[in-house]
């Protein structure tokens, strides 16, 4: 036995949350992907956790696919950064209010 | 008794770094710091049994991703001064925060108490390359061409993104 699951749960849920408050948090669109990513990364260590615990591959292949998907992800949303550096010069979420959210 | 050691150990330095990178104010910084905190968990992968997962937490996250971020932030040119002209977080936008880190703490603590396997330990066991690619090329080879359609989509999106912009631009000079 390496560690109870349930100290796994309570690191992965602290990840979580540090992920998310960056999220909410931060005005920085940049810092906002890296919050992202923290959250993504914190599921995945749930998923290797669970494989682990019940002796299957399965999870490890799910973490596989979640890490492809953010590679696609971060793509877009780099661009899209990219796209709304050029129009506003910054990349502060509150300037771009014209939806008026 | 050293595997449990060293996964608190890695724990630790994850949870710190991962602090620290949320709350740098230069993007560089938080991207060097959540590099730490990506190492420690393929870390703590290899520890649970996943050593090829851990190589490629290494290689796609800090190799690929991670230098992507870094690229990014480097051809922004972000001067300081724009940095400093964001307004600071106001006390208001940390209360979904509060409320969020409560309904998962609850969450999770509803889990450990329910759930039967939560308490037994994670068991000394790890998956070989091989059999890693056996089941992914079996049982997951939908998922993986999927994935792959996905990947394509993605960089013809972000080349639509990048094209249309440089497009107009041109357009605006030529007018």
């Amino acid at each position: 036995m390496i560690v109870p699951m349930e100290h796994l749960l309570v690191l992965a849920t602290l990840l979580f949350v540090l992920g998310f408050s960056c999220v909410l948090v931060r005005r920085n669109l940049i810092l906002i992907l890296i919050g992202v990513e923290i959250m993504i990364n914190a599921v995945g260590l749930v998923f290797i956790g669970a494989a682990a615990l019940w002796q299957q591959v399965d999870g490890q292949i799910m973490v596989l696919l979640l890490m492809a998907i953010t590679a696609a992800e971060v793509a877009i949303a780099l661009a899209l950064v990219v796209h709304l550096h050029q129009r506003k010069q910054s990349i502060d979420v509150g300037l771009f209010d014209e939806m008026r959210g | 008794m050293t595997a449990t050691l060293i996964f608190y150990l890695l724990g630790a330095v994850a949870l710190v770094t991962t602090a620290l990178a949320i709350i740098q104010r230069n993007p560089v910084y938080a991207v060097i710091y959540l590099v730490k905190s990506i190492f420690a968990l393929a870390l703590i992968f290899y520890l649970l049994g996943a050593p090829l997962v851990a190589a490629l937490q290494v290689i796609v996250y800090a190799g690929a991703i991670m230098v992507l971020f870094l690229f990014v932030i480097m051809m922004l040119e972000i001067t300081p001064v724009s940095a400093r002209k964001s307004s600071a977080p106001g006390w208001l936008s940390w209360t979904p925060v509060v409320l969020v880190a409560l309904v998962l703490a609850v969450m999770t603590l509803l889990l450990i108490g329910l759930d039967p396997v939560a308490e037994q330990g994670i068991p000394r066991w790890h998956a070989t390359p091989r059999d890693f690619g056996y089941a992914l090329f079996n049982e997951y080879a939908l998922a993986v061409k999927i994935i792959s359609f996905q990947l394509s989509f993605a960089a013809v999106g972000a080349f639509h993104i990048g094209l249309t912009e440089r497009r107009r631009a041109r357009m605006e000079k030529d007018s």
